[in-house]
């Protein structure tokens, strides 16, 4: 007859949690699918373009090609493109806006042609008109020094990826405990299983312990593709970034046991569920910072479990700053969790 | 180890939901070690309530209950471990296969029964590496008391065991409690199915509205009707006779009408049968329907509360 030990039914719940959410098809595209795809597109959209290229007519005539030869000389000519043609043509797509600006050439000098209502003409009239003077020998009258900068690390992708981060530890943090409980609780599967020796803390623990399992793979993903997809510079130590997830993974995990304490039905814990999560989706500072919101608010809204897991997140990857420096996060997301938790257990039904 | 005594016992148990309804009021029971049991009732009669106290899910109001010998305040731990416990309705992880399913139960407890023995007495062995998902109605039912067959118990309960399951599965159902009972197993079961407490249980409690209504076994509750058989007729024609009318014909105890069918309870049909084909002739009238039958225990519940076991 096989003797089980004191972990037997740890084990066997940890391991019947991880198939049943590896059998999900829903949970493997909400978990890991989406935040990247969210990734994706807004990394896309927000991407640093290079400068563009301004495009140039130049009214074709004799002095056309001393114009052309002007340009090419100038330090400014892989920024601008220009095309010989006659009159009428560079004129006519001009107006249509394929070139937004028009030289002209003749014996008394230069005449530009250019739009005051369209900033990208505006902006090549004394782009174009630099280059020519420069090229022709001007010198400036002060001078002047520049540095390019768009470097790795301050860019919105950057500000982004540990921002879904804490936002994907709640998400799955919230509905793969609230609902899971609320669900089990409506199947009666709860009742039965405290109608059987299990150990109730076993069943939390495992409940947690499938919580962190599935945190590092979500770690691993977005923090892996924004470094692949996206050449994202990860500046802390990547077992720092554990710890904070973590913590981020618990306290979520803790809030949404909260959530789920008594609730019988699915419906109900879905609406508690996007109660609890809508104000921090706005506040937190997922998107954009959340310095935008009014002065009077900032402490609400760094009291806000969500803000303190970005903030963290973002000071470690970001800044390389060490997991000390950021107690007050820590704390924070320490003090939502436990308090959550201990509630929770209070008022925990099992049917 | 617990072979003295009672394997379960309750006294005045009573049990009032929210101050006001009273779901179990006053009950006694004393079920014996290697008995099956069975809690016969109408739905709404308090047999869920009952069987969960007993299994130490619910608090009961007042009462004294003691599971092989001991309470359940301060022994849950080792009690649980001598318990196998079918809820009503339990849905259980669709996501899991049979085998995991049963694999999981088996790991709470401290002594399992081997995992395929389990499967294979359950007769799902066939069904062991399927999603519960995909299981017929019978096959989940057979999951679930395979749950609770898996820990060894001394105690088996079955809150509504055949609830909704066709007659096979039903059959298959009650072969599996009868070699539970072989093992010496006890067993306490709730139904609304009179057959089934009839064909399945050593002892029975009727229960209504909270209180047993009557005890013993099949045979002892049936005999205890006056008048163990029943002749029912319908017929078409003549002026019409009510109860009154037929309750006169010799040896009829009582009588019953419904949807124009008379039910006769008496003692020997055949001195009934012949006076009530003479009265139907003097009447004019024409026999329309006539069989007789042996008393069941449903009979027994309309005669002890008016009312039949199912109300639709």
């Amino acid at each position: 007859m096989p003797v089980n030990g004191r972990w037997a039914g740890y084990w066997a719940l940890l391991g019947a949690r991880m198939k049943e959410l590896w059998r999900e098809p829903e949970v493997i595209f909400w978990v890991f699918v989406f935040p990247l795809l969210l990734a994706l597109g807004l990394g896309i959209a927000f991407r640093n373009k290079p400068a563009d290229v301004t495009p140039v007519a130049v009214v074709s005539n004799t002095h056309a090609q001393s114009v052309i030869e002007l340009l090419q000389r100038s330090p400014a000519r892989s920024s601008i493109h220009a095309d010989v043609l006659d009159e009428k043509t560079a004129f006519d797509r001009f107006r249509l806006g394929q070139y937004s600006l028009v030289v002209t050439s003749d014996d008394n000098g230069l005449h530009y042609r250019y739009d005051p209502a369209r900033p990208e003409s505006v902006l090549a009239r004394s782009q174009v008109d630099d280059a020519l003077q420069t090229a022709a020998g001007r010198s400036s009258a002060v001078k002047t020094e520049t540095t390019q900068s768009s470097e790795p690390g301050a860019r919105y992708i950057d500000f982004l990826i540990p921002g879904l981060l804490g936002m994907n530890l709640m998400n799955s943090g919230m509905w793969g405990i609230g609902f899971a409980v609320v669900d089990m609780r409506q199947r009666k599967l709860l009742k039965r299983f405290v109608a059987s020796p299990m150990r109730r803390t076993d069943f939390l623990l495992a409940l947690g312990s499938s919580r962190l399992v599935l945190m590092i793979i979500e770690v691993a993903l977005l923090l892996g593709f924004g470094v692949l997809a996206f050449r994202m510079k990860v500046e802390g130590s990547l077992l720092a970034i554990l710890f904070v997830a973590a913590l981020g993974a618990i306290c979520f995990g803790g809030v949404g046991l909260l959530t789920a304490s008594r609730a019988q039905k699915i419906e109900s814990v879905s609406g508690l569920i996007n109660l609890v999560m809508m104000p921090m989706w706005i506040f937190s500072g997922v998107f954009f910072s959340y310095e935008r919101f009014p002065q009077i608010i900032q402490p609400l809204i760094k009291a806000l479990p969500l803000t303190a897991l970005n903030d963290a997140l973002r000071a470690i990857i970001l800044q390389g700053d060490s997991l000390a420096s950021q107690w007050v996060p820590l704390a924070v997301m320490a003090a939502w969790g436990g308090l959550s938790f201990v509630i929770a257990l209070k008022w925990f039904r099992w049917s | 180890m617990h072979g003295m005594g009672a394997a379960i016992r309750c006294r005045d148990l009573k049990k009032t939901y929210d101050g006001k309804v009273e779901a179990v009021r006053g009950l006694d029971l004393s079920i014996q070690p290697g008995e099956c049991f069975g809690l016969l009732g109408p739905n709404g009669a308090g047999k869920t309530t009952t069987i969960e106290i007993l299994e130490g899910l619910l608090e009961p109001t007042s009462g004294e209950v003691e599971i092989l010998g001991m309470t359940w305040p301060g022994h849950e731990r080792e009690l649980r471990e001598w318990l196998g416990i079918s809820l009503q309705e339990t849905r259980l992880s669709e996501k899991l296969t049979v085998r995991e399913t049963i694999e999981l139960f088996a790991s709470f407890y401290h002594h399992p029964a081997s995992v395929d023995n389990v499967l294979e007495e359950m007769s799902l062995t066939e069904k062991s590496s399927a999603r519960v998902g995909t299981l017929s109605g019978g096959q989940r039912q057979r999951l679930a008391v395979a749950t609770a067959l898996v820990g060894n118990p001394k105690i088996l309960f079955l809150d509504e065991p055949t609830t909704g399951l066709d007659p096979q599965s039903r059959r298959q159902l009650w072969e599996i409690v009868r070699q539970f009972q072989q093992r010496r197993g006890t067993v306490l079961l709730t139904t609304h199915y009179m057959d089934e407490a009839e064909r399945l249980c050593d002892r029975l409690a009727i229960i209504d509205q909270g209180r047993t209504i009557a005890e013993g076994t099949p045979a002892e509750l049936i005999a205890g009707l006056s008048g163990h058989h029943v002749v029912e007729f319908a017929v078409h024609g003549g002026n019409g006779a009510g109860d009154e009318f037929w309750a006169r014909l010799p040896g009829v105890q009582a009588v019953r009408s419904e949807d124009g069918f008379f039910a006769l309870q008496v003692d020997e049909p055949h001195h009934t049968i012949p006076a009530l084909l003479e009265a139907v002739q003097r009447q004019n009238a024409q026999l329309a329907h006539l069989t007789t039958r042996q008393a069941s225990l449903e009979d027994v519940f309309v005669h002890l509360t008016g009312r039949h076991l199912r109300e639709e």
